[in-house]
């Protein structure tokens, strides 16, 4: 699995760091996204399938 | 037609959403006002608008729907609500400036605070009760208080205020003028006193921002934002808690599932706020060029309602979209909005509503509706909809 996050769409709703707190982060500044593993175990795929799906921002790209 | 419908009950959806999204996904209503807007209902047509800065936030031009039946149009309308601040880049900046105080990190680390607020309104609770009253509306009114460095003594106050600027029908301009005056002049003298004597919150961050005069934010701004921060923190969560409980109380299987399975609790939330028929009364913009929606031409000049209620209630985006699913995941439900200007303060409503439900869930296991859900009743002319009280037993 490959992950890209895209920080300019992001708006900080901070529900992929919620859902999946091994994988995304927020800046502590801004609440930005902040990828912490682009390419995560393929365990937490549903996880980071489904951070995706709700991102209101739609700033969360995987690639199986 | 008439906008908002009426639905049958207080926690169903009105009728005309499935016909609406199945025959006329765009479709011309009429506000209280007399003004005509379009009527958005499908998941997919929501979702693009919502995300698309073609359907603006210019609500002020002199052709835009007005909303409400009082002069201004209400707070959708108002000038006062327009700036930079709120649209664009401007927007973007200030909301990157906010975003620190609500990320998942900073608000899961208020969740014991609130947990002790919410064990403190249950100790207070006497059966039978209102639990709106005494449970759902004092809560997240005590943690945004925190949040932000206001006294919840104020609380009533803050209560008339939000609902003068969030009442679309009740109140005559007179009454509106005179609560938008007030509430200003209160959030500047709170601002003010934030600087003489600052705390450890929002306000006073926010203020030592201000006195930078870095052009981050103007001192109209700060007010502006912490009077928006106010009204949302009080009513959306807190109609909510009661709104969701309602809901799961309805069916008390739902309840009786969580009382045995905590492990539901996140994703009875977001299916919650996905099941509501009753989220709001529209996310309306005015749009700005014409835009292609479908097969059909939204004109420039339009005012375009968004229906999220009846998106969230869309088959085609979700399965048994008609049925309350508490462990559905993943739930793409748009309750927070989407897009730049999605809900600023969604975790913390998260946090609140999951918190919430694990302290009722504990401490009120037996709790049960104290009159049938069909005879609940809904507030009439919010923006944000709610039930005027939720009797219950235990």
């Amino acid at each position: 699995m490959k992950i890209a996050v895209d920080q300019d769409k992001c708006c900080g709703a901070g529900q992929c760091a919620m859902l999946v707190p091994d994988v995304f982060d927020q800046r502590e500044e801004d609440g930005v996204v902040v990828l912490l593993d682009p390419a995560p175990d393929d365990r937490l795929l549903p996880d980071v399938e489904g951070a995706a799906a709700v991102c209101p921002a739609e700033a969360i790209r995987v690639e199986r | 037609m008439d906008y908002p419908f009426a639905p049958p009950t207080a926690l169903e959806p009105p009728a005309e959403w499935e016909r609406l999204r199945a025959e006329c996904p765009v479709w011309r209503v009429r506000m209280a006002s007399g003004d005509e807007a379009l009527l958005l209902t499908r998941y997919e047509d929501v979702r693009a608008m919502l995300a698309d800065p073609r359907f603006t936030h210019h609500l002020t031009r002199p052709d835009a729907a007005k909303l409400a039946d009082s002069e201004t149009g209400g707070v959708f309308n108002d000038p006062g609500a327009a700036g930079d601040m709120t649209r664009g880049e401007g927007h973007r900046r200030w909301r990157r400036m906010m975003s620190r105080s609500f990320t998942a990190k900073r608000v899961n680390e208020m969740r014991p605070r609130i947990e002790e607020l919410a064990h403190g309104l249950v100790d207070d609770m006497v059966p039978p009760a209102d639990l709106t009253a005494s449970f759902g509306f004092p809560l997240p009114v005590f943690v945004i208080c925190e949040l932000l460095g206001v006294p919840p003594e104020y609380r009533d106050r803050f209560s008339h205020w939000s609902d003068a600027m969030l009442n679309l029908t009740r109140y005559r301009q007179d009454e509106l003028d005179t609560a938008a005056r007030e509430f200003h002049e209160f959030m500047a003298a709170h601002v003010q006193a934030k600087r003489e004597k600052p705390g450890d919150d929002l306000l006073s961050e926010l203020a030592v921002i201000v006195d930078s005069q870095d052009g981050r934010m103007s001192e109209a701004e700060l007010v502006m934002t912490a009077q928006g921060l106010l009204v949302a923190g009080h009513e959306t969560t807190a109609n909510m808690i009661g709104k969701m409980v309602a809901m799961l109380l309805a069916d008390r299987s739902r309840w009786e599932r969580l009382v045995v399975d905590r492990g539901l609790i996140g994703s009875a939330v977001e299916e919650a706020l996905r099941f509501d028929a009753n989220p709001n009364f529209g996310i309306p913009r005015y749009v700005s060029e014409q835009v292609a929606l479908g097969d059909e031409t939204i004109p420039a000049g339009s005012t375009v309602i968004t229906n999220i209620g009846s998106a969230n209630r869309d088959a085609c985006a979700f399965a048994d979209a008609a049925d309350m699913v508490l462990d559905r995941r993943p739930n793409p439900h748009l309750a927070f909005g989407a897009g730049p200007h999605s809900c600023l303060g969604q975790a913390l409503a998260r946090v609140e509503l999951q918190t919430a439900l694990a302290v009722l869930l504990d401490r009120l296991p037996t709790l049960e509706l104290a009159v049938p859900a069909a005879g609940l009743r809904r507030r009439e002319g919010l923006v944000v909809g709610g039930l005027e009280e939720l009797p219950v037993r235990w």
